[in-house]
């Protein structure tokens, strides 16, 4: 009985684990990418 | 095509999705599962894979979401852990008072007349606030941690005025009694809890209207919230495999740009302009929440469609308003910089 509920908070700690994973690689990737073509982006937005 | 098992056109769709509630959800730190859970329901999913798919999304959104309004010195800490404790708290007595309702057989009747009156009524007082009487508001390009000469919600007056210790300084330059933020944190987890709702439609306005927080402070630090407690609800969700990843991570791909170029906005678009987008998406959300609880009683599943398109539309008209109004306030910036400069 024990295991079974171990079992299941092991693949919920998983499948939440991966959505935090995602989310941060998420952050970090679209944060280079702001980097690299937010400036740009931000001059276009302004009319410059 | 497929991709992973799943259609492409599919993920794409998600993708598309994922990044209008993103930017809405980074904008006011509310609206992920009250648009995500509807639309996967309509879609033909089970309403346990929709609640805790869309919860795991919200919980993915709301960290990037928060970790973006960080960047932006948006978030308080001890604001936000103070409010998880009296939340907390608010939420567990809010479900003693559903189970008792729901004993007496009454829940789903006061429960359904109870949130769209809330979200019409939270909607209509800020969206009368901020057209009415200049909105309280702290103007545009304010700082977070500076107080200036900002005009104070009569109620936050008010509640500043207690000076019970232990005080907390927070961000904005309010000072307040921990007792009153706990005080205000439990009333809004005793609705939520009640309602059965995740509740940044009501600690959002909360915090800048009850406790005195500039506008972008109350969103960051509500999405701080939410992180915790979308973090805890998936998980408990999960246990049952009821989170579906098919569905969250093409959500998420999309939502991650949005929620960064929402956050972004808060510190751009002017705060009462703000707090009018608040207002409506609320009252359209009553509307589309009124006419689904009306599509239950009556037996007639197209009303859940009606409410969707309804929803949908709303938060495109309001995400279109925020990148048209972010644009602009651009545009003026760069042209009085250039004044500036030639003077």
């Amino acid at each position: 009985m024990l295991g079974v509920e171990s079992a299941a908070a092991t693949q919920a700690g998983v499948v939440i684990g991966a959505v935090l994973v995602e989310a941060l690689l998420l952050y970090v990737g679209y944060g280079a990418l702001e980097r690299v073509a937010g400036p740009w982006l931000t001059r276009r937005l302004e009319g410059r | 095509m497929e991709l992973f098992g799943v259609a492409v056109s599919l993920l794409g769709t998600f993708a598309g999705f994922g990044l209008l509630v993103g930017l809405l959800f980074g904008f006011f730190g509310m609206g992920g599962s009250f648009l995500v859970t509807p639309a996967l329901l309509v879609m033909g999913y089970e309403t346990d894979v929709a609640v805790a798919s869309g919860l795991a999304f919200v919980f993915g959104t709301s960290v990037i979401a928060t970790l973006k309004h960080r960047d932006l010195g948006q978030v308080d800490y001890k604001l936000g852990l103070s409010m998880i404790v009296g939340t907390t708290a608010g939420i567990e007595v809010g479900k003693i008072g559903l189970h008792w309702l729901q004993r007496i057989g009454l829940a789903n009747a006061v429960v359904n007349v109870s949130y769209v009156g809330l979200l019409g009524g939270i909607g209509a007082f800020v969206t009368y606030r901020a057209l009415g009487d200049g909105g309280g508001g702290f103007g545009p390009d304010e700082d977070a941690d500076a107080p200036g000469d900002r005009e104070l919600p009569p109620v936050a007056q008010k509640i500043q005025s207690y000076q019970v210790p232990p005080m907390l300084e927070l961000r904005g330059g309010v000072v307040v009694s921990l007792w009153m933020v706990l005080f205000v944190a439990f009333a809004t987890g005793l609705l939520s809890g009640f309602l059965g709702v995740g509740g940044g439609f009501i600690r959002m306005p909360a915090l800048f209207y009850l406790v005195g927080v500039p506008v972008p402070v109350a969103v960051g630090t509500d999405l701080f919230e939410i992180v915790f407690s979308g973090g805890i609800g998936s998980f408990l969700y999960a246990l049952d495999g009821a989170v579906d990843l098919t569905i969250v991570v093409p959500l998420l791909s999309g939502s991650a740009l949005g929620a960064r170029l929402g956050a972004a906005a808060t510190s751009v678009v002017e705060e009462d302009d703000i707090q009018v987008y608040f207002g409506v998406m609320l009252l359209l959300g009553a509307v589309a929440v009124a006419i689904r609880q009306i599509g239950s009683v009556v037996d007639a599943p197209v009303l859940d469609t009606v409410a969707l398109v309804v929803i949908v539309g709303a938060a495109l008209l309001v995400s279109g308003a925020i990148v048209v109004s972010s644009v602009r306030e651009l545009r003026t910036d760069e042209r009085t910089d250039a004044t500036r400069t030639a003077d």
